[in-house]
């Protein structure tokens, strides 16, 4: 699972995707989902880190981190 | 550490310069108290959902709309609509504010009696009168708003042969310039009917003409609809006077003041369009006092406003129960609440706060209740923070006609609590049960 490489990210929560002209906003914790993908971080390496920060249970966060993906991928920010 | 709050991760597209159906900036503010009590602990007491009265907000529009009428009439007399909400801890607080009673019904009359509503404080409108209440409310002095001539005859039987005498108003439709005309209440003005009504009323020895009554309608936004119906009145006052040497008591508007709710699919938001008790009490009084009555002979105005005093004091809390993606890529959430404790969601854009702090991000969702069945959608569309299960919302200004026209459907109703004036909270309807609801019913022998 890998951002497409030209997404442009700012620190505020914007992303910006060239190829397309859209840009949109994320809340805090789309943009640390986001971040931690561009690091190179896997899903369940992302699920561990974010259970150990927040106060949610396992199901509840995978749930939202999969719809999370599919919002990303029908944006067409994910590599295919 | 303590872990830190989580929220559904989400990401929105932006469409610059084209602002959203719901205009530029949506700004959805949290609310984690009600009239100075935390949500968290009402729901924590008493349950999601729960209903929230507060008597302050309750006060403070009595207050207001006084202040507006006596500022500018002498004689004004306020009259609760039990329609409205009648809950008796609520109608309770009208009265103590000086209220009398708005009946439509043998049941509401009953009820504002045992509220301890004088008989000759209750005004008793409505098509549907019986001829037992009908006596009743002659013998106890009530109020009674002739709605049709077979009413009118009833009644004159009744005092005929029970040898008593009712105290009578007619309810009077017009045409005021405004759609749907509300013709189908009360007698007309402009065929004559009410006229005719009023001739057979003055020379009726056992009816006392005291009023005249009229309700033009709900959510009526227009000011110059009640200067033309009070003018109107006026002037059926005045051919009385003339003819009869017989000046009436009073003149009643009914209700129909707007409330500060948005109404479904409204592009401007009723908080700016709503007119002010001020507007609406300058187009009324000076209607009556620049007719033809004489000064000294002004009558009390009396009005009968519902949804305007109620709708900001009650609040609905509830909690979010799931989310979920619509084929259509829409995001749906499904809340505890839904339209049979919600009836008003079918005429009002409700707004709806989150508890507590969110990221400020927003994204159009559907907010739909928990009933199995196609038609419980509290919002078609709103944009809304991402709510997350188990997070929990308040859905304001739903005082009016839900806790009268709640349904018992599908699940029982939760609980009513009202927030007094020092910040105590009480309740004053308990959530219902299933022994509550099976109480009233008989099983035959051979299904037992
Ligand atoms: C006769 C009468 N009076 C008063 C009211 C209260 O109206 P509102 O809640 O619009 O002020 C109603 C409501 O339908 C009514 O029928």
């Amino acid at each position: 699972m890998l951002i497409k490489g030209n997404i442009a990210l700012s620190d505020n929560g914007f992303v910006f995707n060239p190829s397309s002209g859209d840009s949109f906003t994320m809340n805090h914790t789309g943009k640390e989902v986001i971040m931690l993908i561009k690091e190179g971080k896997t899903i369940n390496e992302i699920i561990e880190l974010m259970l150990e920060k927040y106060d949610v249970d396992k199901m509840t966060l995978e749930r939202y981190l999969l719809d999370f993906m599919n919002d990303l991928s029908s944006n067409s920010l994910l590599e295919e | 550490m303590s872990k830190q709050l989580f929220e559904r991760p989400t990401i929105t597209k932006l469409t610059p310069g084209v602002p959203s159906k719901h205009g530029a900036g949506t700004v959805i503010a949290p609310m984690p108290l009600i009239d100075g009590v935390k949500v968290d602990d009402l729901i924590e007491q008493y349950g999601s959902p729960v209903y929230v009265f507060s008597e302050r907000t309750i006060r403070k529009a009595m207050e207001d709309i006084k202040r507006a009428f006596s500022l500018r009439y002498q004689k004004v007399q306020m009259a609760w609509s039990y329609k409205t909400n009648y809950l008796d801890s609520i109608c309770r607080i009208f009265h103590k504010e000086g209220s009398w009673a708005e009946v439509v019904s043998g049941f509401e009359y009953d009820k504002a009696i045992r509220n301890g509503v004088k008989g000759e404080n209750i005004l008793f409108n409505g098509p549907a009168k019986s001829a037992l209440e009908l006596e009743k409310a002659a013998r106890n002095g009530s109020f009674i708003h002739i709605d049709h001539f077979d009413e009118l005859f009833m009644l004159s039987d009744i005092c005929m042969s029970k040898n008593i005498e009712a105290r009578v108003a007619i309810r009077v439709n017009m045409d005021i310039g405004i759609y749907p005309k509300w013709d189908r209440f009360g007698l007309n003005y402009e065929n004559g009917e009410a006229w005719d009504a009023i001739n057979r009323i003055m020379n009726n020895p056992k009816l006392k003409l005291m009023g005249l009554h009229t309700h033009i309608g709900t959510y009526i936004m227009s000011v110059d609809a009640y200067r033309i119906a009070a003018s109107k009145l006026a002037e059926l006052a005045c051919s009385i006077a003339q003819k009869f040497d017989h000046y009436i008591s009073y003149i009643d508007m009914g209700g129909g003041f707007a409330s500060k709710n948005t109404l479904r699919g409204a592009y401007l938001s009723g908080e700016d369009t709503t007119p002010s008790f001020e507007e609406y009490a300058e187009a009324i009084t000076s209607a009556i006092i620049n007719s033809q009555i004489k000064p000294d002979k002004l009558p009390t105005l009396i009005l009968e406003t519902g949804r305007a005093l109620i709708d900001n004091a009650g609040s609905i809390a509830g909690s979010v129960l799931a989310n979920k993606r619509l084929s259509d890529g829409r995001r749906a959430t499904i809340v505890d609440v839904g339209v049979n404790l919600l009836f008003t969601a079918f005429w009002y854009d409700h707004k709806i706060h989150p508890v507590s702090n969110h990221s400020g991000l927003v994204e159009e969702t559907t907010i739909y209740g928990p009933l199995c069945m196609n038609i419980d959608v509290l919002r078609p569309s709103l944009m809304f923070p991402s709510l997350k299960r188990g997070d929990r919302f308040v859905i304001t200004r739903t005082g009016a006609y839900n806790n009268t026209q709640w349904l018992q459907f599908i699940t029982t109703r939760p609980n009513v609590v009202l927030i007094d004036q020092n910040r105590k909270v009480h309740l004053i309807r308990r959530a219902e049960t299933l022994e509550d609801v099976a109480a009233n019913e008989f099983i035959p022998e051979y299904l037992g």
